[in-house]
C-alpha cells in the first residue's frame, strides 16, 4: 500500500477533448483525481457528465488528449485495455447485472474469468461483498426479481468484488425509485468512508456534501468549477453554478 | 404395403442419409455461423467486412449454383471432395452458415448493449464478454428463428439427390421411376421420412424456447 501511496495522481485526464459528430461533448477537460478521493461531478444535463465519466475507462473513445490511470495511459483496444478496465469500477444508471445468472454469478463472472480465481474462493468473497451491501439472502435469485434499489447495491458488490483501484459511479440512483435512492447512496457513504477512490456522477447534493472530496461543476462540455462541496455550495465563484444551484436547490 | 417393406432397405438407408447429412451440416453451420456472427460484431473492421462479404454472397446465392460449384467448379482449380457425402455436407453448411449468422446477429442485436459495456467494463476481453454475457442471452432469443433455419436445412439436403447422394429425395426418384403404379405410396414414404426428421424438430424449438426464456 505505501509504495502505492507514494504514486502520482490515480486517475489523470489532460487536455481531453470529445466530439459527438458536430457536437463537442468534452473541451479542454483536465481532471486529476487523488487515491481515495471522492470526486462528485454535477452539472445540467448535457453538459458531458457522463460522457467524461465513461472516457476514464474508455467506454467513450477520446479524440484529443491523454488519460492515466495510476501513471499509465490508457491502450487503445485489446487485452491491455481489457486489463486496465479491470482496475476499475463501474456502477451504471441502470445496473446493467447480466440477466442471464444469479446475483451470485453476476459478483464471481470476472474474478474467476479476469483475475483467474478459484470458484470457492470467489463464491466466499462474493457473499462476503453482498452481505456487505445488504443482498445476501437473494445470492440465488435472477436480477430481474429484485428491486431496482437492490440491483444497483449488486452492482456495486460486483464492481468491488475486482478490488479495483478507483470506482466510477454514473449517475447510480437517477433510474431508481425515490424510496430506494437512500440505500443505494449510503452504501456509497461507507464506501467513501473507507478511503475507496470514487468519481460519482450525480444529481444527490445531499451526497455530494456528505461524502465529497471536491465537487465538479460542468457546463457545455467543460469543467466550469472546482471546490470543495462547502465551498462551491455555499459560495459558487461562476455565475452558471450559481445559476444551476439556485434551480435545483430551491424546493 | 408389400411394396414398402421390399424397399425397405432402400427407403431406411436414404432416410439414414437425410438425417446425418441434416445433423452434420447443421452442426457445421452452427459452427460456422457463430464464428461469422462474433465477426460481424467484432471491433475489427476487416473480420466485419470478411463476414458481411460472405454472408451476402452465400445469402444470395441458390444453393443448387453452390452445390455446383463444390461438386465440379473446384475440379478446375483442382480441388475435389474426398466424398459426395462431403460434398453436399460443405454446400449445406456454407450455405446455412450465412442464416445461422443472420440469426445470431439479430439476437445479439436484442441484447441491451448495457449488458456488453458493464461485461467489458469488469475487464473481460471482447471474446469473453461475447462468450459469457452476450452469446448466452442472444442463443435464447434466437431459438425460434434458428427453428426455422434448421427445418429449412433438413428439407434443403434434398438437392444433394440432384449430385449422386442417395437421400430420400433419390429415393423418391428411384422408386417412382420403377413402381409407376404404386407412386402413392412412394411419396407417403418420403414425406414421412422428412416429417419424422421435422416434426419432433418443432416440438422440441418450442420445449427449449420456454425452458430457457429469461425474464428481464
Amino acid at each position: 500500500m505505501t509504495s502505492q501511496l507514494a504514486g502520482g495522481p490515480l486517475v489523470q485526464l489532460t487536455g481531453v477533448n470529445k466530439w459527438f459528430g458536430e457536437l463537442h461533448v468534452l473541451q479542454d477537460v483536465d481532471l486529476s483525481i487523488d487515491r481515495g478521493e471522492v470526486v462528485v461531478v454535477i452539472g445540467p444535463s448535457g453538459s458531458g457528465k457522463s460522457t467524461l465519466c465513461r472516457t476514464i475507462n474508455r467506454l467513450e473513445s477520446i479524440q484529443q488528449g491523454e488519460i492515466r490511470i495510476d501513471g499509465e495511459k490508457l491502450p487503445d483496444e485489446g487485452k491491455a485495455l481489457a486489463r486496465l478496465r479491470s482496475d476499475v469500477g463501474m456502477v451504471f444508471q441502470s445496473f446493467n447485472l447480466f440477466a442471464h445468472k444469479t446475483i451470485l454469478e453476476n459478483v464471481t463472472l470476472a474474478p474467476t474469468r479476469v483475475r483467474r480465481q478459484g470458484k470457492a474462493q470467489a463464491e466466499a468473497r462474493a457473499r462476503e461483498l453482498l452481505e456487505r451491501v445488504g443482498v445476501a439472502q437473494q445470492a440465488d435469485k435472477y436480477p430481474a426479481q429484485l428491486s431496482g434499489g437492490q440491483q444497483q447495491r449488486v452492482a456495486i458488490a460486483r464492481a468491488l468484488a475486482m478490488d479495483p483501484k478507483v470506482i466510477l459511479f454514473d449517475e447510480p440512483t437517477s433510474a431508481l425509485d425515490p424510496e430506494m435512492i437512500n440505500e443505494v447512496l449510503d452504501v456509497m457513504t461507507s464506501l467513501a468512508r473507507e478511503g475507496m477512490t470514487m468519481v460519482v456522477v450525480t444529481h444527490e447534493m445531499g451526497f455530494a456534501r456528505r461524502a465529497a472530496n471536491r465537487v465538479v461543476f460542468m457546463d457545455g462540455g467543460r469543467i466550469v468549477e472546482a471546490a470543495d462541496p462547502e465551498t462551491f455550495f455555499t459560495n459558487p465563484r461562476s455565475d452558471r453554478a450559481r445559476d444551476f444551484l439556485s434551480k435545483i436547490l430551491n424546493h | 404395403m408389400q411394396f414398402l417393406s421390399d424397399n425397405s432397405d432402400l427407403l431406411w438407408s436414404a432416410f439414414l442419409t437425410t438425417l446425418s447429412l441434416a445433423v452434420v451440416s447443421g452442426l457445421c453451420a452452427l459452427v460456422l455461423g457463430t464464428l461469422l456472427a462474433g465477426m460481424r460484431v467484432s471491433p475489427v473492421p476487416p473480420l466485419r467486412g470478411l463476414a458481411t462479404f460472405y454472408v451476402e454472397v452465400f445469402r444470395n446465392t441458390p444453393l443448387t449454383v453452390v452445390f455446383f460449384f463444390l461438386a465440379f467448379g473446384i475440379v478446375q482449380i483442382d480441388l475435389q471432395f474426398p466424398s459426395r457425402f462431403l460434398t453436399a455436407v460443405a454446400a449445406l453448411s456454407l450455405y446455412t452458415a450465412a442464416f445461422v449468422c443472420e440469426a445470431l446477429r439479430s439476437g445479439i442485436n436484442s441484447v441491451p448493449p448495457g449488458q456488453a459495456e458493464a461485461a467489458r467494463a469488469l475487464g473481460l476481453t471482447f471474446g469473453q464478454s461475447l462468450r459469457q454475457v452476450v452469446l448466452p442471452q442472444a442463443f435464447r432469443t434466437v431459438v425460434p428463428p434458428l427453428g426455422n433455419v434448421w427445418i429449412a436445412l433438413a428439407k434443403n439436403t434434398s438437392i444433394a439427390a440432384g449430385f449422386a447422394v442417395t437421400d430420400l429425395t433419390a429415393a423418391l426418384q428411384r422408386l417412382a421411376n420403377a413402381n409407376a403404379d404404386q407412386l402413392l405410396a412412394v411419396f407417403a414414404a418420403v414425406v414421412a421420412g422428412y416429417l419424422v426428421i421435422t416434426l419432433p424438430s418443432a416440438w422440441l424449438i418450442r420445449v427449449v424456447e420456454n425452458r430457457v426464456a429469461i425474464v428481464r
